[in-house]
Formats: structure tokens, sequence, C-alpha cells
């Protein structure tokens, strides 16, 4: 494989990557937090109604899950293109 | 002791701290001043990163405004944090990899064109501007509340200390102080809300008690949606904002978070790509901690304002009551002359309460804009986190501890946004622009003076507010989201993005946003009144209008991009390479 083809393979798993990872970022913040909240208001986990938590505490937890998931990801995918330093 | 003492000590502390740590890490070049020598470690710049972006608008006023507004208050909470989730995927590491100093150096190159730099740098001065100005006056709010100075003696205070930090430190000043200020914030968060949320629920972590069972078997939020229902305010588990409206601001606040460049900049002061993620993540954990934490102390503090005041006799009202009142951020006005306090949805003053001299039958200080609707009591909402220990009766240590951290928050963020005003003078206006032949020692004086000069104009800002500045900071995300993040996002992700589409894109977006402001919220004075909410468009509210902006520059950047020449190939081999996280080494010198 050349370096160009090599960064173009990088490139493209990478932004598969991202595509999901952001999928996940709009599901919880706007999915379930905004646009389902009512519907999801119906069931409750402890005192919380379920939307009011995701928008209020759930989706920041997620947040921080997401972005280390990444790091790990990256990480990973670094070593496989032997980017790492 | 006092409040008052405790107060002096625990600030004389933590202002000794950071006086040390700024002459320790006295800056000698300007990769220093400007990027911390690039070799600042992930968890330091995490901390740093952290203090940074929690500003006085996180530490005090933001649970308060969710206190009062329940779920609409949701917007800060995901738009404040899901930025950073942005900023870690989509930009942090390609900014490390290309490895200069500022934004607008990154913009400049990218898009080859002088013109561009320049829009850059008026976006950021702008954006840092408008925020800056902001958190001098919570500087001057904190110091005048707690140790009983003028406001103008609070904000001068506060300009000379964040002058010592930025003037002699430079970006590695600034960094080393906000590890500090990171700690004392987050610890005089954290301490009332544990406190609070055991003296209500019996279970130390906030973030669960918010959810848990109050002494009498009720779940607490359960309670507080009962209490709103009965006194007609709107559930607290609701809201009363359109969903659409919900939508466009949360995104408009991530957006324009990923796109301020005072955070940005950040990411330039670490070694590696790879440490460039790994501190992302680091900042949006501690920041969490303070997020998670806020709508749990809204809840408790909405309760126990309620349970404390409403239909209570203002006779036998504890003694914060009054101290709040005498300050004027409460009034009351007993309208229907039955010594109790009734506290009911509607407004009980019109705007904010104008008091007269006299007392009224009760001793209660007398305002002379009243309404007639039933709700007797006004409550600014900036005091329901400086409040909150004195409400749950938490012993003195603890309040004085709130203020040290409260001017933490606000102190640690205008000096870092001061050095990116001072940056975007010397470094992108002066060095690249009009004297590119200047020395770095040179360079270095200016920067030093601009930060001065900056210093002085934010402080003459938190003097003399201009009426606007309280709507603006809001909108400085707006402004942001509507400027630089689709700039650099393109920059990154479309190779074929030219300096004609990104340049438009920048200017129709920051435009549209500056005008719907000026037409929609603050208006020009003597000029134009701003228009009521029935005229806005799409129904969206101006804080949520940097999304409608943020999409214009997008779809204009695209479209004016197919139809003008594409990019040199020496700008596409730049943005390849800076896809690649190896072969970056250290922040290039130059």
């Amino acid at each position: 494989m050349t370096d160009r083809q090599k960064a173009k393979a990088y490139w493209r798993e990478n932004l598969r990557y991202l595509f999901f990872l952001l999928l996940v970022w709009f599901l919880v913040s706007f999915g379930a937090g905004i646009l389902f909240k009512d519907t999801l208001n119906n069931f409750h986990i402890g005192g919380f109604k379920l939307g009011f938590w995701f928008a209020q505490q759930g989706s920041i937890y997620v947040f921080v899950v997401l972005i280390f998931v990444y790091i790990r990801l990256m990480n990973r995918l670094d070593k496989k293109y032997s980017y790492n330093e | 002791m006092s409040v008052q003492v405790w107060t002096w000590i625990l600030v004389g502390v933590t202002f000794s701290l950071y006086f040390g740590i700024a002459i320790w890490a006295k800056a000698g070049s300007t990769k220093e001043f400007y990027v911390a020598g690039g070799g600042v470690s992930p968890l330091a710049n995490g901390m740093a990163t952290a203090a940074d972006w929690m500003s006085a608008a996180s530490f005090i006023s933001m649970a308060g405004i969710i206190s009062f507004s329940g779920y609409d208050g949701s917007v800060y909470l995901m738009g404040w944090t899901g930025g950073y989730v942005l900023l870690a995927l989509l930009l942090a590491p390609y900014l490390r990899k290309f490895g200069k100093f500022t934004v607008p150096d990154f913009i400049g190159d990218r898009y080859y064109s002088n013109t561009a730099r320049s829009v850059a740098v008026i976006c950021a001065l702008i954006v840092s501007f408008t925020y800056v100005a902001g958190q001098m006056r919570g500087v001057g709010i904190v110091f005048s509340q707690f140790l009983q100075v003028e406001i103008t003696t609070g904000v001068i205070i506060g300009m000379v200390v964040v002058l010592v930090f930025a003037f002699l430190g430079g970006m590695k000043g600034i960094t080393y102080t906000q590890v500090a200020q990171y700690c004392v914030l987050i610890f005089a968060f954290m301490v009332p809300a544990i406190f609070i949320s055991i003296q209500m629920t019996g279970n130390p972590i906030p973030q669960l008690g918010m959810g848990g069972k109050i002494e009498d078997g009720t779940y607490l939020l359960q309670k507080l949606d009962d209490l709103h229902t009965q006194l007609g305010f709107k559930e607290y588990t609701s809201g009363s904002k359109s969903t659409w409206d919900v939508f466009a601001i949360t995104l408009a606040l991530m957006a324009g978070t990923s796109g301020l460049p005072h955070v940005i900049v950040r990411f330039f002061t670490v070694p590696r790509v790879k440490d460039a993620r790994k501190s992302a993540g680091l900042a949006l954990l501690l920041i969490a901690i303070l997020y998670t934490t806020a709508p749990a102390v809204s809840v408790f503090a909405r309760t126990n304002l309620i349970d404390t005041v409403s239909e209570k006799e203002y006779k036998s009202l504890p003694e914060w009551f009054k101290n709040w009142e005498n300050t004027g951020l409460i009034s009351w006005t007993d309208k229907n002359a039955d010594g109790k306090i009734q506290y009911v949805n509607g407004d009980a003053v019109d705007g904010k309460p104008l008091f007269t001299d006299e007392r009224g039958v009760n001793g209660e200080r007398m305002v002379s804009n009243a309404t007639t609707q039933t709700n007797e009591l006004y409550v600014d909402r900036d005091i329901m986190v400086l409040a909150n220990p004195e409400i749950a009766k938490l012993p003195n240590w603890i309040i004085a501890l709130v203020a040290a951290g409260g001017l933490a928050a606000a102190l640690s963020t205008a000096a870092g946004l001061l050095l990116v005003i001072s940056t975007s003078i010397s470094h992108d206006l002066i060095k690249k622009q009009i004297k590119p032949d200047i020395s770095d020692k040179e360079e270095l004086i200016a920067a030093r003076v601009s930060v001065f000069v900056a210093v002085i104009v934010a402080g003459l800002f938190g003097i003399y507010p201009p009426g606007f500045v309280a709507a603006v900071v809001a909108l400085a995300f707006g402004l942001a989201a509507a400027s630089f993040f689709p700039a650099i996002v393109l920059g990154i992700f479309d190779k074929r993005m030219n300096k004609e589409g990104a340049i438009t894109g920048m200017v129709v977006g920051i435009s549209v946003m500056l005008y719907y402001m000026i037409r929609f919220k603050t208006g020009l004075k003597g000029l134009v009144d701003p228009l009521p909410e029935s005229e806005w468009w799409f129904n969206t509210s101006p804080e949520g209008f940097g999304t409608i902006a943020m999409i214009l520059n997008v779809v204009i950047a695209l479209v004016v991009s197919r139809l003008t020449p594409a990019p040199p190939r020496k700008v596409t081999e730049i943005v390849e390479n800076i896809r690649i996280p190896s072969g970056g080494g250290e922040a290039i010198d130059h």
C-alpha cells in the first residue's frame, strides 16, 4: 500500500467511527432529551422521568463515554496504520 | 467567625496561590506566551480547559437559571457539554496537527488568504470581547456581594489580578493558575451541593439525590412538580419553550462551544495529536462533574426556596432573606395586606424592582413598580447558587468558599479570553499582516502591551456595562457558531472548500446573526427597539438563531466554493497532512 492509499484508508475508517459516534451523540441529546422527551417521560428511573433525566443527566454521561470510546478507537486505528508516535 | 472574615481569608489564600504560580511560570518566548511552550500534560491541560470554560455564568448563574426554568434549562446543560464531543471528534486533533498558534492562523493558511485571516480576527475579537465583559462584571458582583466593596472597586481588583498572571506568564502562567482555579471552583461547588443533598434526601451524591426520596417518602422531583402545579407555575420537569426552539438553542450552544477561540487554542498547548484527543476527554469529564451537579442544586434550591417562603409571615423569615432584600436582589410587596408571602406564577414587579427609600408596615423595602398580579415575590436568578448554602443553614466557611469559587471561575475565564484577544492583535494582526519581520522579543512586548490594553477595555466594560452585555454574552455562542465553526470543520472535512466559499460563508453567517441579534434582542440605543417574539423568523429565539445562521453559512460556503476555482495543490496537501495524526512533532515555531 502506498502512503497515499494508506492515508485514504485511515481517513475512511476514521469517518466511519465519526458517523456512529455522532449518531449516538445526536440520539441521546436531540433524540431522547428533546424530540422524544414527552414519550420517554412516561417511563421512570428512580424519581426521574426518563426524558427529563436524559436532558439533564444522561446525555452528559453519554458524552463523556463517547469521547473516551473515540480515544480508544483512534489509538487502535493509529497503531493499525502505524501512525502512532 | 463571620462569613466576611472567612471570605477574606479564603480569597486571600487562593489569590496568593494564583500569584505564586504566575511568578513561577513566567514566559520567556512567544511560544511560551501563546501556547505554554506546547508541552502541557493532557491532565493539566484538561483541568485548565475546564476552568477556562466554566465561567462566572456556569458557576453562579446556570443553576439559578435552571432553578427558575426547569426543563427549559436543559439547553445549557446539553449545549455546553455536547459541544465538547464536536470539539474532540471534529476539531481538536486536526487543529493540533496543524500546529500553529491561533484560529485565525488556521483560517488564514487553510484558505490561503489574508482576507480570510482578517475576517477570522474580527470574528475572534467580537466573540471574545462580548464574553469577557460579562466576566469582569461577574468578578465585580462577587466582590461587592461578599466583601462589601463597590462593584467598581471589585472590578479594579479583578483587573489587577488578571493582569498580573496574564502579563507575566502568558499562556504558561494562565494554564497553571487555571489548574489551581479548577480545584478551587469544583471544591467550592461540590461541598455545599453534597451537604444539601444529604440534608434533603440522605444521599451524599447530588446527582442521585436529585432523583431520590425526601423524608416523607415521596420523590423530590414529584414534590417539586406538585408544588409548581399548586402555585400555578409550569411543571418543573416539563417546560414552556417550543421543542424546535429547545433544539435550535441546544445546537447553537454546542457548535458555538466548539467554535470559541479561547477553548480551541487550548488544544495547541499539548505535545501530540493523541494528547489533544485525550485532553478533550479529560476536560469534558472534569466539566461534567459540575454540569451534572448543577441541575441537582437547582432542584434543591427551588424546593427549599418555596418551602421557606411560600405562605410564611414576612416577620418570621430567616436572616438571609432580609440580607438579600437589602442588596436589592429580592423584593416583596404585600399586595393583599396579610403579612404573608404569596409566591405564585406571574411577575411581582415590572422587570427589576425599583426600591423607594421607605419601609412598609412589616419592615419590608417598598418598591415603586409592583404589578397588579397576585405574585408578591421577586427573586433574582443569580442569587440561587450564592444564597443556597445560607438557605440550607450551612456553616459560614462554606458560604465563604462559594465566593472564592465564583471568583476563581470568573478570573480563569477572563484570563483565557484576554490572552486570545492579545494574541489576535500581536500575532494575527501585527506579526502576520502589519510587520512580518518583527523579532520574537518585540512580538512578546507587543503581546504584553495588548494584554494590558485588553484588560483596561474589559474592565471599563465591567464598570460601565453597556445595557446589552448580559444579553450579548449568551449570543457570543451564536456568533461563534455562525462564523468559525463551519469554516474550520469544512476546512478539515471538505478538501474542495476554497477561500471564496469560506469567506462568503463566514461574512454572511456572522452578519445575519448580528442583524437578528440587534433586531430581536438588543436593539440599537435610540435608533431601533427590539421586535417582540411574535415577529421571530421560523419561531426561533435569538439564542437559537445561531443554528440557522450556521446552516446558512454552510450552504453558502458549499455553493460558492463549487462555482469558483478549486484551492491550490499546496492547500489540499495541508488538508491531507492534518488528517493524519503522525509527523506533526511539537508545535511549529515560526
